[in-house]
């Protein structure tokens, strides 16, 4: 029988991937974005699990905002990604320090 | 029982592909993986009843998202290879932070289970179901109760496209073909435009 905790031990896989996607990676900014988008979705799954089994639906209303919010992260982070490497010509994460940070 | 199938299947190939994700080569292929993570997390949540958010998922992600993804990952001439260079490297430390946030979910998880906190006894206002399906009951909770939230993520979406396009947008430099110019278009009279020709039987027209 498949319950709750089932949807959280995936949901948790999920998110330390998605973490350590972002470590491993560390260079490549475009696979930083796609871990982000892992974790994203595990938080989703999460949302829409609990939703489910608690039979609220505000859970799967919430999860369509993340979703919203997800889809404009990325278009906004691919846009700046864009708009870098046209002016440096490349997007290893080391390399980007003019701001001094 | 075939439930319980299809839960270990999809939630074994959405892990496969996360990992498969963050481990591939070539981000193209990391792109294609991330596709196929959607679709089983998406599998997942139709098993628990909730197929809008998981329609809206494949259609958001693999139909925007991802093919977003691609066209930046195909558009730009990035050297991958050098940019992995640091990959090895960062395998313990990575694999370290993952194991100490693994162990602080599983905590997390056994700890909610044990059951010795307090939590509230739920007050019976959870939304219930108002329609006949999930999408319709959605939609009820979705612009009855959280119209204005609903109204504001449309705001976030239309900043997100204006700024994705402000930012990429590159003004064409004056003179080049590509750039139109009205006024000139506007003052071509028929006199400069066009030349009469009367060209004898059997000759050329030379222009």
């Amino acid at each position: 029988m498949i319950g709750i905790e089932h949807y959280i031990v995936v949901s948790a896989i999920l998110f330390v991937l998605g973490v350590l996607g972002i470590f491993l990676n560390r260079k490549n900014i475009i696979v930083i974005l796609m871990a982000i988008e892992l974790i994203l979705l595990s938080v989703n799954l999460q949302l829409v699990a609990f939703s489910a089994f608690l039979g609220d639906l505000v859970g799967q209303v919430f999860a369509m905002f993340v979703l919203t919010v997800a889809a404009a992260e990325a278009a906004v982070g691919l846009a700046i990604l864009v708009i870098y490497f046209r002016g440096r010509g490349t997007i290893a994460v080391d390399d980007v320090d003019r701001l001094k940070g | 029982m075939i439930q319980t199938l299809a839960f270990y299947l999809f939630a074994a190939l959405v892990i496969a592909s996360a990992v498969m994700v963050i481990m591939a080569r070539n981000p193209v292929h990391s792109v294609l993986w991330l596709i196929l993570a959607f679709f089983n997390a998406a599998g997942l949540m139709v098993l628990v009843g909730a197929e809008f958010i998981a329609a809206l998922m494949v259609i958001v992600y693999v139909g925007a998202v991802a093919v977003l993804f691609l066209f930046v990952v195909m558009m730009l001439d990035i050297d991958f290879a050098e940019l992995r260079a640091g990959f090895i490297k960062n395998f313990p430390l990575g694999i370290a932070i993952a194991l100490v946030l693994l162990a602080e979910l599983v905590l997390g998880i056994g700890a909610y289970q044990a059951g010795t906190l307090e939590l509230g006894v739920p007050s019976g206002a959870a939304a219930p179901l108002l329609g006949d399906s999930n999408t319709a009951s959605i939609g009820a909770i979705l612009y009855r109760d959280y119209i204005f939230l609903f109204e504001g993520a449309g705001i976030i979406l239309l900043v997100a496209m204006i700024g994705a396009i402000v930012l990429t947008h590159r003004k064409r430099p004056a003179g080049s073909r590509s750039q139109q110019d009205i006024g000139k278009q506007n003052r071509r009279n028929p006199n400069e435009a066009t030349v009469m020709k009367q060209p004898q039987v059997g000759e050329g027209v030379e222009l």
